[in-house]
């Protein structure tokens, strides 16, 4: 039975938009030609976009509450014993938000990718599989149920694969695609082990099911804890979390766009759209939120400290980006889950213009990506400059751009956790977000610094060919510094004389496990006081780390080199505290070890010596039986005679 | 005179050195010649069958013996182009020299 809103027939078509034009380009792309090909993809993901807009003035035009929302089952995809699949598109304000973020920034990375790829000779390959990562991501968020969106969940690390190592001709790109595919594994694995403790615990794995289902509350509370967990497990696959962020940075690999596109604005928030998806589940794991919010926290810090001392451009943003998803997750874990899809949302823009700046400067720097290579660049950038500029303000929550009002909304709810007696843990947490605050605004105009400022350092050549000349790579930079400076107005504090639009559009999508959200005594002045706190804080490391890293090589001031402290952190945050490293040597060189021995012992041992013995004993009989023929005709004819008396002899004997 | 064991005693002695011709004798001529011997021993025994079982009328017995001296003739056609061209290729007739594929 379809959806009795007309409206919701077009949900699949938000989807299957994108993969009629990944086919388009990828199946017919030879015929299409390479022009064509991008335009083909923009048209796909545009259409998606047109969609998603109108279904969502579909979804304000019903009355708020919990029933605006839009539902199209198509059939049954599942059905044994007592699990019943469907495939089922919904539509609420979350999918809302996330499908016009997936179109939105993706139909601008489309465009700028034309401009970005038109040198490279495998357009239509590209557009392909950027096309097709989109049909996954929207089926991720379309989803009505946990294996639809596992559908999705693996598109998406597919798609990610096939993009990081899209130049899969140098083996490092290839190799970088492995690891993302390999370490999204682990993940899954914990996502699918979840999604099966969900099912015997409660029985369904439909998303609304599961929101109102009785036996949340009947169900152990041990049993939902280690469900929780290990869907947050694969949480940290895909959104790069401690202990699996390590596929991130190394994710650059692929071409810019891919890393604004899956590695900043969408694939790496489906770990934190899907914890707000489950928001239900997870608040009746209170340990589990702790531990997601204390994950966020740490990652955002560890990720924030080696964002300071990476010289790679792509890097520093990587980083960036697993540090501002550790903020996101920090919200989540305080069940400020309004807080969370806001500074997703918000972050999708500004880090894609940052990405996207960043590859405006390589593509005109021809690859360049060491920024102690670069410098004073904003003479001959000046578009990139003004934006990245703005992107970095806005992610370093300089007000009034977009990442201002999100970071400051996520603080403060983590602060209100404390407020409201929920232990001295959220204290420690929100201490690590100020923190991370300020680590923000240092790594981000130390970059914008060595880019932008000083004089140009790398070979002097390199600044003889016209700059910025690709027009719709610099249209989309415009676009999305213009989106970075007001998308931060749908979600207004209350304190700040705005009415937190944000959170009471997506209020019907969660369910609050403290629901007791009193206005608290201390009222409204004091987030003001909390607001102006961070702010003061961004604003003046900002300032000071830019006049720091100005004229590079930088002097560092002697308190920090004479603390003894300083240079430890330094060094170990320069190897990224050694992860990777530990990953290699603990669980990757056992397990070439351990395949080592496998195949000395059994391959070699056991399966080789049963083939070989079979051949051998075969060939041992018949050496044997090859003596019986002497090649002596008469001698055949005495046998035969003797067979035939032998043979007369039985039958009269018998 | 010509009683049935009489006249199996002279099929099985003729049976017995054609199957002597063949076994000890290593001119293929003279084995193929034995063979041919063997054959006639086995016509043999069947006509004195059909004469001792029907001693009037039907003659099944001999009738099979017409069939199988036809065959045989076209079989010793056969047998003796081989012999032919084998003598042609080796310039002898000497069995033994037939082990060439001999593994």
């Amino acid at each position: 039975m379809r959806a009795a809103d007309p409206l919701a027939l077009l949900l699949p078509w938000i989807a299957l938009f994108p993969l009629l034009t990944a086919a388009v380009n990828g199946f017919g792309g030879k015929r299409i030609g390479r022009e064509v090909a991008g335009w083909i993809a923009c048209a796909g993901v545009f259409s998606s976009f047109v969609l998603g807009l109108r279904c969502c003035f579909g979804l304000l035009e019903l009355p708020a509450g919990p029933e605006r929302v839009l539902k199209d089952v198509i059939g049954t995809w599942i059905s044994a014993g007592d699990l019943h699949v469907t495939l089922s598109f919904v539509f609420d304000p979350l999918s809302a938000v996330m499908v016009l973020v997936v179109t939105g920034v993706g139909f601008l990375i489309h465009v700028y990718s034309i401009g970005y790829m038109e040198h490279d000779e495998d357009v239509q390959r590209y557009f392909a599989y950027l096309n097709l990562f989109t049909f996954a991501m929207l089926v991720l968020v379309l989803a009505g149920n946990l294996p639809m969106m596992f559908i999705g969940w693996e598109g998406v690390g597919l798609c990610s694969y096939l993009l990081i190592g899209f130049w899969f001709t140098d083996p490092k790109n290839a190799t970088a695609g492995r690891k993302a595919f390999l370490v999204n594994r682990v993940g899954d694995f914990g996502f699918l082990i979840g999604m099966f403790l969900v099912f015997t615990t409660l029985h369904t794995l439909d998303f609304a099911e599961i929101a109102s289902s009785q036996f949340l509350r009947l169900a152990a509370p041990t049993t939902l804890t280690i469900a929780t967990l290990c869907l947050f497990l694969g949480a940290t696959g895909k959104s790069a979390q401690i202990p699996l962020f390590v596929w991130l940075p190394d994710a650059m690999a692929g071409p810019t766009p891919v890393s604004a596109l899956i590695h900043a604005a969408t694939m790496v928030t489906a770990g934190v759209y899907m914890i707000c998806r489950m928001s239900a589940l997870f608040v009746a794991a209170p340990l589990t939120l702790s531990i997601v919010a204390g994950v966020g926290a740490i990652t955002a810090l560890g990720a924030g400290l080696i964002a300071l001392t990476q010289n790679d451009i792509k890097r520093v943003l990587a980083y960036s980006t697993i540090s501002q998803l550790g903020y996101m997750f920090l919200a989540a874990g305080a069940q400020a889950f309004d807080a969370a899809t806001f500074h997703l949302f918000t972050h999708a823009f500004f880090k894609a213009l940052l990405f996207l700046g960043a590859g405006a400067v390589i593509h005109d720097l021809a690859g360049e990506q060491d920024v102690r290579r670069m410098g004073g660049l904003k003479r001959w950038l000046p578009t990139t400059y003004i934006t990245f500029l703005i992107a970095a303000a806005a992610i370093a929550g300089i007000p009034p751009l977009a990442g201002f009002f999100s970071k400051d909304e996520i603080l403060w709810r983590v602060l209100e956790n404390f407020l409201q007696g929920h232990g001295v843990y959220w204290l420690g947490l929100w201490l690590i977000g100020i923190a991370v605050a300020a680590l923000t605004a240092g790594y981000m105009f130390r970059l914008v610094a060595l880019v932008f400022f000083g004089s140009f350092r790398g070979a002097p050549e390199a600044l003889l060919k016209p700059a910025e000349k690709s027009a719709p790579m610099m249209k989309v930079l415009v676009a999305l510094a213009g989106l970075t400076a007001v998308v931060g107005f749908f979600g207004v504090p209350e304190a700040l004389g705005g009415s937190y639009r944000w959170g009471g559009f997506l209020q019907p999508v969660w369910a609050r496990g403290n629901e007791v959200q009193l206005p608290l005594a201390h009222g409204h002045w004091a987030e003001v006081l909390h607001t102006a706190l961070v702010l003061g804080i961004s604003g003046l490391v900002a300032w000071r780390t830019l006049d720091l890293f100005k004229s590079w090589p930088v002097h560092l001031p002697s308190w920090l080199l004479e603390d003894p402290v300083f240079p430890a952190i330094r060094r170990r945050a320069e190897v990224a505290f050694g992860v990777d490293e530990a990953f290699r040597r603990w669980i990757v060189e056992p397990l070439y070890a351990g395949a080592a021995r496998l195949w000395q012992v059994f391959d070699v041992g056991v399966i080789d010596k049963a083939v070989n013995g079979t051949a051998d004993s075969v060939g041992r009989l018949a050496g044997w039986a090859r003596g019986m023929q002497t090649g002596t005709v008469n001698l055949y004819a005495v046998v035969m005679t003797v067979g035939v008396i032998l043979l007369l002899l039985s039958f009269t004997l018998i | 005179m010509f009683t049935l064991s009489n006249c199996l005693i002279l099929a099985a002695a003729l049976f017995s050195i054609g199957v002597y011709g063949v076994v000890a004798r290593r001119n293929i001529l003279i084995m193929l010649m034995s063979v041919e011997l063997m054959l006639n021993a086995a016509n043999l025994a069947l006509v004195s069958f059909g004469r001792y079982y029907w001693p009037r009328g039907d003659h099944a017995g001999q009738v099979f013996v017409m069939l199988a001296i036809a065959v045989a003739a076209a079989e010793a056609a056969v047998g003796l182009a081989i012999l032919l061209a084998y003598f042609r290729n080796r310039e002898s007739a000497d069995s033994g020299a037939m082990g060439l594929l001999k593994g």
